[in-house]
């Protein structure tokens, strides 16, 4: 709650923005009744579409301008493609996008390999930044993940045995 | 040109052979990059939070540049001219940009219709590569840029593309009377510029809360606020209701977003299972620990679908909620008065410097918090020559 009046003249520019209009209830926004304009405003010339571009269909066509920066394709541009069906606000649109996203990822390794580059991996997730300055949890990262795909295969190989050995039987 | 790549969740790589951008429409410039910063927005895109992030995406909407070429119709701007560059791409003429809400331009985004179009960002945001490369396309080249004003600091000019007006309209949204109880959750770089800004509108008292004691001491120094570990307060909510005579902050800001720790079942559900856009436990935080009555501001990024937050207690406690993504265009004038009369200092904040070459590495620093750092900035290496 509000504290008395104290001396705040060590803060400098104490107060200098206080706005007495800046009322919860008082949006803030220049009001220019051009909210209701809608489509009658002058729009700007539209940008040619070279690439495919999806867009919301909670809106006719594209933008004045937009981005071309990577255009769907495959499987994961087929969802996404999919996923653009939907309006915003609907789960099945979002949902549909991050399922793309996570296939577009093994897209995304598929491609360099074809394009003959082998991902660094271990660089790309900074990992030389965390030896740099967190060797310590690094290294107990390693040894913890070593140490579980080792319990890990190690039980994996005593129930394929055990199976076996009961078909055998 | 090099360029930072984004290939999936936690993976980017600083590619060489990305093509340079072109002039698509006649408003547009392209911009040789001189600084960019690593956003803590780009860390939502970063871990995989924001659906639409596609692999090949070069993020980074903080940036300043040198203009290097432009299309044929635009008129503010020529060639040579070093800019600062707004986070917006706004057209500067539909409804919503002319009543300055260049957050919300109706022409630069086809992909959505709640935001406009954001460079560098998920295709939720138009699809724009960013300016973590060296070179960047800018549409709307008339309306957004800047030319830096020669005695502004490069540095100050780079957060001045978002963290300072985003922490700043944090703060203006919160409505802030004199003497007014002022909660920011998150000390990340925009909540310690709101938890700074706040006193601008004449808080009375300034309290930031986050998890890492580095980032606390930072914001305590540099806000000049209370700084406080949730991590050692048993239910934040109950100590801000105690220190606050058990009425509630006047006013709560939420500058964490969809990341925020401190709830098993928020992390599990909206972190990791991502049942929901993100975790919500910052936004359940303050609309818990505001007055009935009292004004919760929201600049922290959420995913764009549903979440589970607390609208029953917004409904009972008469709560106005205001959110948005900063106008920055609006506030760049003001801001820069502030920043020539020394009540803002936002180059204080910067704690490292890193080639472009390193974006792998800077990424995991500021993911995993590493060497105490606050805000990253890029260089190119064609800004180093």
């Amino acid at each position: 709650m509000k504290k008395k009046p104290e001396d705040y003249s060590h803060i400098k520019g104490w107060g200098i923005d206080a706005d007495p209009e800046n009322e919860p209830t008082y949006p803030i926004k220049k009001y220019t009744g051009d909210d209701h304009k809608r489509l009658s405003y002058a729009k700007p010339p539209q940008q040619p579409s070279k690439v495919e571009i999806l867009h919301s269909n909670e809106r006719p066509g594209l933008t004045s301008v937009f981005g071309t920066s990577s255009p769907p394709s495959g499987l994961s541009g087929l969802i996404r493609r999919h996923a653009f069906t939907y309006s915003e606000g609907n789960w099945g649109h979002w949902l549909s996008l991050i399922l793309a996203d996570r296939i577009n990822v093994w897209e995304g390794i598929a491609s360099d390999l074809m394009h003959g580059y082998i991902p660094n991996i271990f660089a790309e997730r900074g990992w030389n930044a965390e030896l740099k300055y967190n060797r310590k949890g690094a290294i107990q990262k390693v040894v913890t993940g070593v140490l579980v795909a080792t319990v890990a295969a190690g039980l994996l190989y005593r129930l394929t045995r055990k199976k076996k050995k009961t078909h055998w039987l | 040109m090099i360029a930072m790549n984004f290939r999936g969740p936690f993976r980017v790589r600083a590619d060489r052979n990305k093509p340079d951008p072109v002039i698509e429409h006649p408003e547009d410039a392209i911009v040789r990059v001189t600084r960019s910063c690593i956003c803590g927005s780009d860390l939502h895109l970063y871990h995989g939070l924001v659906p639409d992030t596609r692999v090949g995406t070069t993020f980074g909407h903080e940036f300043t540049g040198e203009v290097v070429e432009v299309g044929s119709s635009v008129k503010n701007l020529k060639v040579g001219d070093h800019v600062l560059v707004p986070f917006n791409i706004a057209c500067g003429v539909c409804p919503f940009c002319k009543q300055e809400l260049y957050g919300n331009c109706h022409e630069s985004n086809p992909e959505a219709t709640a935001v406009g179009g954001i460079f560098g960002y998920s295709h939720t945001a138009g699809g724009f590569d960013g300016g973590q490369a060296e070179y960047v396309r800018v549409p709307f080249a008339d309306v957004g840029p800047m030319v830096i004003p020669p005695d502004l600091d490069l540095d100050d000019a780079v957060l001045l593309t978002d963290v300072v007006p985003t922490g700043y309209q944090a703060a203006e949204m919160g409505g802030i009377k004199e003497g007014d109880t002022v909660v920011v959750f998150g000390a990340g770089p925009v909540g310690i510029m709101a938890a700074k800004c706040a006193w601008l509108f004449g808080a009375g008292r300034v309290i930031i809360i986050d998890q890492l004691d580095y980032r606390l001491e930072f914001a305590q120094r540099f806000a000049q606020c209370e700084a406080y570990n949730f991590r050692s307060l048993s239910d934040p909510v109950l100590f801000l209701k105690k220190t606050t005579d058990y009425f509630g902050a006047d006013v709560c800001i939420d500058a964490v977003g969809c990341e925020a720790a401190g709830s098993t079942l928020q992390t599990i559900t909206g972190r990791k299972t991502l049942l929901q856009a993100g975790s919500a436990t910052a936004l359940h935080w303050a609309i818990n620990s505001v007055k009935k009555g009292g004004i919760v501001s929201i600049v922290g990024v959420y995913g764009p679908t549903g979440n589970l937050i607390p609208i029953g207690n917004v409904v009972n406690k008469g709560i106005t909620i205001r959110a948005n993504q900063a106008s920055v265009k609006r506030l760049l004038p003001k801001l820069i008065e502030h920043i020539r009369a020394g009540r803002l200092n936002p180059k204080e904040i910067i704690t490292h410097r890193v080639p472009l070459e390193e974006v792998s590495d800077a990424y995991h620093i500021f993911s995993r918090k590493l060497d105490n750092c606050i805000k990253t900035i890029l260089i190119p290496p064609s800004a180093r020559a």
